[in-house]
């Protein structure tokens, strides 16, 4: 387990480097010129080689890559151009807004999602069944943005049960969790038909397994049988997509923080993408990206503990 | 002759699809919804009542009458016009961006199947780079550089999809690398360049095209939601994306334009998902249900 760990972390880590050296390879490659793309076109030469030799973009690419990542392994991201502030007190200031989102959608969305994909695979082909098949196929489809658009319209501005904008008052906690359902509802919605799939498919197949044969057999109930015994194994396949699911929710995460004006990773990354301002972005991406190799790292990880066959190939 | 049979033989194919969709509820409306989306894209001059940008102040966020089917935006532009057009250009990147990232996909996949271990696993390390990036914060990072615009919208699909078709190929080429077929192939002296455009494409193109369909609803996402928040296709070019920012800035004006932008797209969406999936398990019931 532990030669496993240490592996799939090299690996992580070795995928970042290779995409942040990627990204930097694609921003020199591509037309624009990032301190043109910062100063605008009426910049001045004496502006363009100042601001150059302040972020370094005056030396060779290679000796800059490599600046970045020193910088990166000891904490700094660089300064935002406009307000001179770190980086990465911007980014860390605002990562626990999008992570509680984030988690608010996966926890509504685990808890809807199991049941429904447990009842799937237990009546089976019945009406219910199918019903619950197209919800899943349903809202996985439509995209999460459009969710928060049509939720925002509808129960806060038609019928005003929730508030539109913001993340409520600081502490105050009743406030915030007001503030958090409708974001955390478009976030999560297409998870849940996400997770009751994979929990039905995977649910099938566990419950033609012998060992659910026996405990069928020793006479225990259907529901202890489902949650105790066939749930257990059934639910490996979710948790590896989940960590997968980080990263796209991150995506939605960003659309919820613009339409509900919430403060948060997605906005911060949004507001530094009209204003142009460069290591901002590239900072923020750097620590979603991070964020999201992360989160699939620990994913294999848990399943590889409950599977040891999964740590023999990496 | 053989044109002939080979014509009867698409025709039979073609029926039999028919068949066997005609069983399958959701793929019939997958097909009526696409087929309907493809015909209005197509069509869109003839059936756009106004000029796309043509404004009338006066009539500034008019409620649907029988003038304006979906009532008007803030300029006083017709919605209907605009989202017709808008389906167009949704059609447009879809189809562009999928196309080309489909053939390069599977031209490195092949490659990477086919080749070299090293070349396999530098292959793999830069898909998985790239994946490891959350979409939207990689178009975000490229669109601060390129600027907003149709091209950049395009050129993010296709880096964020090369690697699910790359892996896809690489996969299918490894299982089939030492079939018999291949190797009776490799010891009459074919060329890599011949087994792998005569034998190997073949069998890798069905499921990859499958997952191709299913992929446009993503794509279509994608766009919208790049030029919702302003970053993708550029006014006064429609797309639903942009007319639902506009419906978002006056959400507390009038809700009609947020749900004349945001119907088309999850129709859209749900279409081309329910049509994928039914085709999906008449051609390829083996493909993983969950890809």
């Amino acid at each position: 387990m532990l030669a496993y760990v240490i592996n799939r972390t090299g690996l992580a880590i070795l995928i970042v480097v290779v995409a942040m050296t990627l990204l930097y390879g694609m921003i020199h490659a591509v037309p624009g010129d990032p301190v043109n793309v910062i100063l605008g076109p009426r910049a001045t030469p004496e502006m363009k080689i100042e601001l150059e030799q302040r972020m370094g973009l005056d030396k060779p690419v290679v000796v800059q890559l490599v600046t970045f990542f020193v910088n990166v392994a000891t904490g700094d991201l660089g300064v935002d151009v406009f307000s001179n502030q770190p980086v990465s007190s911007l980014v860390f200031e605002m990562l626990p807004h999008t992570l509680y989102l984030v988690f608010a959608g996966i926890i509504w969305a685990i808890i809807l999602g199991i049941p429904m994909g447990c009842y799937s695979a237990i009546r089976r082909n019945s009406f219910m069944d199918k019903f619950i098949g197209i919800i899943s196929v349903g809202t996985i489809a439509i995209p999460s943005f459009v969710v928060a658009l049509y939720a925002l319209l509808i129960f806060a501005v038609k019928l005003k049960w929730l508030p539109a904008i913001g993340v409520g008052e600081a502490g105050n906690v009743q406030d915030m969790i007001l503030h958090l359902i409708l974001p955390a509802f478009s976030v999560g919605l297409s998870w849940v038909g996400y997770i009751a799939r994979m929990v039905r498919a995977s649910m099938l197949e566990v419950l033609g397994e012998n060992h659910i044969r026996t405990v069928k057999a020793f006479g225990l109930p259907q529901r202890m049988i489902t949650y105790r015994y066939a749930l257990r194994l059934a639910i490996l396949p979710t948790i590896t997509i989940l960590g997968v699911g980080i990263g796209r929710m991150i995506s939605s995460a960003v659309f919820a923080e613009i339409v509900f004006a919430r403060p948060g990773i997605g906005k911060l990354i949004y507001d530094a993408v009209v204003s142009r301002n460069y290591p901002v972005v590239m900072g923020s991406v750097l620590i979603s990206t991070i964020l999201f190799v992360a989160a699939t790292t620990i994913a294999d990880f848990i399943a590889a503990m409950f599977d040891p066959r999964i740590r023999k190939n990496l | 002759m053989t044109q002939n049979n080979s014509i009867n033989h698409s025709m039979s194919g073609m029926s039999l699809f028919l068949k066997k969709i005609s069983r399958d509820p959701l793929g019939i409306l997958g097909l009526i919804l696409v087929t309907g989306m493809i015909f209005s894209a197509l069509a869109a001059e003839w059936i756009i009542p106004y000029d796309i940008a043509a404004l009338d102040i006066p009539e500034r966020l008019a409620s649907p009458s029988l003038d304006h089917f979906l009532g008007t935006d803030h300029l006083g532009r017709d919605v209907f016009s605009r989202v017709i057009m808008g389906g167009r250009i949704a059609l447009w990147v879809a189809l562009v961006s999928t196309a080309v990232s489909l053939t390069i996909g599977t031209i490195l996949g092949l490659i990477a199947g086919y080749g070299p271990r090293w070349l396999d696993n530098l292959l793999i390390l830069s898909f998985d780079a790239v994946r490891s990036f959350p979409t939207i914060m990689f178009a975000l990072a490229m669109v601060t550089l390129l600027g907003p615009s149709m091209n950049t919208v395009i050129f993010v699909v296709i880096a964020t999809s090369i690697p699910a078709y790359g892996r896809v190929v690489r996969t299918q080429t490894q299982a089939l690398k030492h079939n018999e077929f291949i190797l009776a192939e490799q010891s009459q002296g074919a060329g890599m360049i011949r087994v792998l455009l005569v034998h190997m494409l073949p069998n890798v193109i069905g499921p990859l095209l499958i997952i191709a369909s299913m992929d446009i609803p993503v794509v279509v996402t994608i766009e919208a939601g790049l030029s919702f928040l302003g970053l993708g296709v550029k006014p006064p070019t429609p797309s639903w994306g942009s007319i639902l920012y506009d419906g978002y800035s006056f959400i507390r004006n009038t809700p009609w334009i947020i749900i004349a932008g945001g119907l088309p797209l999850v129709l859209t969406t749900l279409g081309f998902t329910f049509l994928g999936e039914s085709l999906r398990d008449i051609f390829d019931p083996k493909l993983n249900k969950e890809q």
